[in-house]
């Protein structure tokens, strides 16, 4: 068993809850023994380790926070947070399926959905038994969605779809899809399950990214959705965003697992490596690189802390969250070049995480909303400017 | 039936250990603690047997508030109750099963598991002085256990084989690696267990027949030394080893 958990240079494991550390070290203890020692080789492989699915859904990992009649665990933002951190300690497509299973499929059934919707669908995914996928983006249409092509059309008994969707991710092998299409020109929510006559999702091949998760096209043409399968409280753009803003919130606490993971290497490494005299962690320019590392880590485990209490108290805004993700994956990323850095030529083979982990990371970084559109969202708030078309 | 499942605190085994200023002690700056890892066999074990006969569980254990963590884990897993038997005064093993046979008995537990050894003092024996005291029968470092009515069987390792043993409840079974596969505390077990009581009482007190009059680190390794690269340095090597290790 490792203390990676423990890398918390302000003691901020003070201002946790017994169960929120409880959480923290199950789901640590799990990704120890069952994710570190196998991911390599599903990465390498490009496979989903899809025998985790149930073990991931029997400790009640979809879904956390949402209400224990529907199977899941009713806990707080915080807790959730801390479970992807340590899954994405493990490997970001790992945190990434969880992500998507609780943020972008369990929260719009729970939030848009009628009690039938619900009933039927979240214990399913709760335990994992289903699995789900979200369509938004389109080949042509990513940071403004709001131009999506996909579209519905009121038929008897229900609606046609027509469309096609672009990098989503469990989208092969999902039982039910969250599609986002314009109905009469304003966007809502359909749930399209599997094997439905002209659904189709291929999977993208050739990723040097996310190769342990699934990646996938959502294609339809002249789906016929039963009437029942409308997200009925769903209405506008904005009841996709508030998905995302779920989602990315996720992965602000996620990537800093992936920092966890390249500092802890970094450190160990430096501390044993020796060159001319001594090892090369006595070195000023590997110190420096090193605090730098500890420090953006400490700075983006204080402002998730932060939003995640605020977030309980139903006063996160999308900009505070949008900050966090912007903030954690840019110096995740950072860091984890740092640490490729420190690790030389060793850094690039895969009996270290660094490599994977940084891959891993320039997708982080660009889906949920890219870098630049967070600096957009925040720099709108603080300025009153929007700089971008509306 | 009512199965008790004994559990200790125990200092990380990934934690670098310290010796106190009093010389005998265990040094706590900085030391994070955990489950003892043969406890969480045992723990296993005991909810997969009540699973299949039904029954109740409690997790008792020896120590401080500290311990909480532990029982709370215990909780987590799926164990019905939890008491702690308050104590923070340095006890020998024969004292801590005097303390825990009190509290099985009271309990009316029947079927007790352990982990085979605590991994902080590695006494190797509370279960079996427990078994001793409360006149349970005992099977140690198990690695297979079945109940069939009263009828107990079990698999133990013993050195470069295996022994097979039937007995009778009431029993005190101690847990070997290999026993089972301990369940994660899920999410919601984690929930449950925080609108779980858990009962403290005095421990019963007893004087200790054995004391700890020193702690010492072992002696740091010896650099190595190179006899040679290849087959010509074995003659060599087997001499040192036969003469100055005495290890051939």
């Amino acid at each position: 068993m490792t203390l990676i958990n423990k890398i918390d240079y302000y003691n901020i494991e003070s201002l946790l809850s017994e169960e929120e550390k409880m959480v923290r070290d199950t789901v640590s203890d799990f990704v120890n023994s069952e994710v570190i020692p196998i991911i390599e080789k599903y990465y390498h492989d490009e496979k989903f380790p899809f025998h985790l699915i149930p073990k991931l859904g029997e400790m009640g990992l979809f879904g956390i926070t949402l209400p224990q009649k529907y199977g899941c665990a009713e806990m707080n933002n915080v807790a959730y947070g801390l479970a992807m951190q340590e899954l994405e300690r493990g490997d970001s497509g790992l945190r990434s399926f969880a992500s998507v299973q609780s943020a972008l499929v369990m929260y719009p059934i729970y939030t848009f959905g009628n009690e039938e919707q619900k009933n039927y669908w979240l214990p399913k995914l709760a335990t994992g038994e289903k699995i789900g996928c979200f369509g938004l983006t389109e080949p042509d249409y990513g940071s403004n969605p709001g131009g999506m092509v996909t579209h519905a059309e009121k038929v008897d008994g229900g609606y046609l779809l027509n469309g096609a969707k672009m990098w989503i991710t469990n989208g092969t092998i999902a039982d039910v899809a969250v599609v986002w299409a314009k109905l009469d020109g304003v966007v809502h929510g359909f749930l399209v399950e599997k094997g439905t006559k002209g659904f189709e999702a291929p999977e993208m091949k050739g990723k040097h990214s996310l190769k342990a998760s699934v990646t996938s096209e959502l294609v339809f043409q002249d789906v016929f959705i039963p009437e029942e399968n409308l997200l009925p409280n769903s209405r506008g753009l904005k009841s996709a965003l508030m998905c995302l803003s779920q989602a990315r919130y996720g992965i602000a606490w996620g990537v800093v697992g992936s920092m966890m993971a390249c500092y802890d290497t970094a450190l160990e490494y430096a501390k044993s490596r020796k060159q001319f005299s001594k090892p090369i962690a006595a070195y000023q320019i590997t110190q420096e690189k090193l605090v730098y590392m500890i420090t953006e880590i400490t700075k983006a485990q204080l402002l998730n802390l932060q939003l995640g209490r605020l977030k309980d108290k139903n006063q996160a805004k999308f900009t505070h969250i949008s900050m966090a993700k912007r903030n954690n994956c840019e110096k995740a990323l950072d860091i984890a070049r740092v640490a490729r850095e420190i690790l030389g030529a060793n850094g690039i083979l895969n009996e270290y995480p660094i490599m994977r982990h940084m891959n891993n990371l320039e997708s982080v970084k660009t889906y949920e909303g890219t870098h630049e559109m967070h600096t957009l969202i925040i720099g709108e708030d603080i300025t009153g400017f929007p700089a971008y078309d509306n | 039936m009512k199965i008790a499942v004994c559990v200790s605190h125990v200092p990380d085994t990934a934690s670098k250990i310290y010796i106190g200023s009093d010389g005998k002690s265990i040094d706590q700056t900085g030391l994070t603690y955990v489950v003892n890892p043969y406890d969480e066999f045992a723990i296993e074990e005991a909810l997969k047997t009540k699973e299949k006969f039904g029954g109740e569980t409690v997790a008792i254990s020896l120590g401080t508030d500290a311990n909480k963590e532990t029982l709370r884990k215990a909780l987590a897993m799926g164990i019905d109750n939890a008491v702690l038997l308050k104590d923070d005064k340095y006890r020998d093993s024969l004292s801590v099963a005097k303390a825990l046979a009190d509290e099985i008995k009271a309990q009316g537990a029947e079927l007790v598991f352990f982990g085979k050894q605590s991994v902080d003092f590695d006494n190797s024996v509370v279960g079996q002085l427990t078994a001793e005291l409360l006149g349970y029968n005992c099977v140690s470092v198990v690695v297979s256990f079945s109940l069939d009515g009263n009828k107990i069987t079990c698999e133990r390792e013993i050195e470069g084989g295996k022994e097979f043993i039937e007995t009778s409840l009431p029993a005190v079974i101690t847990a070997q690696k290999g026993l089972n596969e301990p369940r994660y505390a899920s999410l919601k077990g984690i929930m449950a267990a925080k609108k779980k009581v858990i009962i403290e009482k005095p421990a019963l007190q007893s004087e200790n027949f054995v004391e700890v009059i020193a702690m010492k680190r072992p002696p740091t390794k010896q650099a190595g030394r190179i006899i040679g690269t290849d087959v010509s340095a074995v003659p060599e090597l087997v001499k040192i080893l036969h003469e100055e290790a005495k290890v051939i």
